[in-house]
């Protein structure tokens, strides 16, 4: 149990110094590589809370396809890396500070005064997720309920993919 | 799941190994075997017949003098081939070598092979790339291009396999290969235009020949690595190998059986207190090593075989002919499923 929170404290702490790390790199490439050690750091996340198949599915079609693709776009246009920022006042950095607090109590009030509870209603075993992790309950799900919906959202990917090569035919008489 | 820490690390660390002296041992039956079919001898000098020459290919990388472009991007320059060789290696922990040997067994094992193979393509584009070479930058773009084009007809090709066993996870889908007289349950013979777009589609993704434009020493110098010297060029050279027989374990698990030895069950029928015991673990092993040695050799048969794609017939090829015809055989595998289980 103790080696499941050191890689998901691992994990978490990845995730979150990459995804720092895409807003603050002055260099595209940075910042793109940043975004997929962050997808991988994420898809790792669902690894160790058992949704096996969400984080595969992560990896295969965000980092694997995906970035790759903006990766590309980044090279062939080789973007020069921004200048360095100008150095940052006190004012801006005092209005951060005293924002997050100002989210933080107003947060704070309204889960108190909606008895809102961040704990889960009955406590998730590790069989419970395993079994609403896997592709089999995924797909019974998405099949059978949520039909109609994939049907649209399949649509509606068949629509752009039908769109870009129009566009990159330009023919449009 | 109860994993014990000390035991699986010490499998890691036998497969990595494993997995490293392999690379030496296929550059060694690559170079043999090219000269043979070229009807030369082939490296013969250093030990008996040669044997010991990638020992001495790897004490010259080290020893050689790590060049780096003057306008390339350190960083990048140096992570790209230790990204390709950790991918390659990790792709290996998947593979299961005998019945309940395999390092680790998730549910969607598959998939996982396809995920980590589809990352593969950062090693070569970013070497490419930060290499500031025009050559590098084509060999990167090149191999991008062919391997994200026939990743759609591998995965299609996967997704049959998947259909038929159904199930995900590799040791699953050997397992379901077991049923059927001798070799026929094997997907080679239940799904044979499947096995053919894996096979053609492995070739593509481990860019070897006649798939190996990213590296075409005639228009490329040397494609992606072409600025890469000393034990960073070892490295791109150790994960192709690696990559190549990780391909050829994948393609024996998926489509011929894995681990199970031909006429499987028959011999257990014969000898009953062979089940379970270590004997049948070392055979199946055995029984593995000689399908994947088979598919190894075939990567350099068809290597000297088959002339390279020109880039227009590769992209026509993954587009047009592959991936319709995977479509296809994926429909047609579903519905033959579907028949197959509402009449048995």
């Amino acid at each position: 149990m103790a080696l499941a929170s050191v890689t998901f404290f691992a994990l978490a702490l990845i995730a979150i110094a990459s995804a720092v790390g895409v807003l603050i790199a002055r260099s595209p490439i940075y910042s793109a590589l940043s975004l997929v050690l962050n997808l991988l750091s994420v898809a790792g996340l669902y690894l160790t809370m058992n949704a096996s198949f969400i984080g595969v599915i992560q990896i295969l079609v965000y980092a694997g396809a995906i970035m790759v693709l903006v990766l590309f776009v980044i090279m062939l246009l080789n973007l020069d890396a921004l200048p360095s920022p100008r150095s940052i006042g006190w004012g801006p950095i005092l209005g951060f500070v005293l924002g997050i607090g100002l989210l933080a109590q107003l947060l704070y009030v309204m889960l108190t005064s909606f008895g809102i509870s961040l704990e889960a209603a009955e406590p998730v075993t590790t069989a419970m997720a395993v079994e609403n992790g896997s592709a089999n309950t995924l797909g019974q799900i998405l099949f059978t309920e949520y039909a109609l919906h994939l049907q649209v959202a399949a649509i509606l990917l068949l629509a752009a993919t039908v769109g870009a090569v129009m566009l990159a035919q330009r023919r449009f008489a | 799941m109860e994993i014990s820490l000390l035991s699986t690390s010490i499998f890691a660390f036998l497969v990595v190994n494993a997995m490293l002296l392999s690379a030496s041992v296929l550059v060694y039956a690559e170079r043999r075997v090219s000269g043979f079919m070229q009807n030369r001898p082939g490296p013969n000098r250093v030990g008996p017949l040669g044997i010991l020459q990638p020992f001495a290919d790897v004490l010259k990388f080290v020893m050689k003098e790590d060049i780096q472009p003057a306008a390339s991007n350190t960083f990048i320059h140096a992570l790209a081939p230790v990204l390709m060789v950790v991918i390659a290696m990790s792709v290996a922990s998947l593979i299961p070598f005998a019945e309940g040997v395999v390092l680790l067994d998730i549910d969607v094992g598959v998939l996982m092979v396809l995920a980590l193979t589809s990352v593969t393509v950062y090693g070569i584009t970013l070497g490419g790339w930060s290499s500031n070479s025009k050559y590098s930058l084509l060999g990167g773009l090149r191999s991008a291009a062919q391997m994200i084009s026939y990743e759609l007809s591998m995965g299609l090709a996967v997704i049959s396999v998947v259909i038929i066993a159904g199930t995900m996870s590799l040791p699953g889908i050997v397992e379901d290969q077991a049923s059927g007289w001798a070799v026929l349950g094997w997907n080679a013979f239940r799904n044979p235009v499947g096995c053919i777009i894996f096979i053609v589609t492995a070739f593509a993704e481990t860019n070897r020949a006649p798939f190996d434009l990213p590296e075409a020493e005639q228009e490329l110098v040397g494609g992606y690595h072409t600025e890469y010297s000393g034990m960073k060029f070892g490295m791109f050279f150790l994960a192709e190998y690696v990559n190549w027989f990780v391909a050829s374990f994948i393609i024996v698990t998926l489509f011929f059986g894995g681990y199970l030895i031909p006429f499987q069950p028959l011999l257990l029928a014969a000898i009953p207190a062979l089940d379970g015991s270590l004997l049948l673990t070392l055979l199946q092993f055995g029984s593995l090593m000689l399908k994947v040695a088979f598919f190894a050799f075939l990567f350099i048969w068809v290597r000297w075989t088959f002339p390279r794609f020109k880039y227009n017939q590769l992209m026509d090829l993954g587009w047009k002919k592959m991936l319709p015809i995977a479509l296809a055989n994926t429909v047609v595998i579903a519905i033959g499923v579907a028949i197959f289980r509402s009449i048995f």
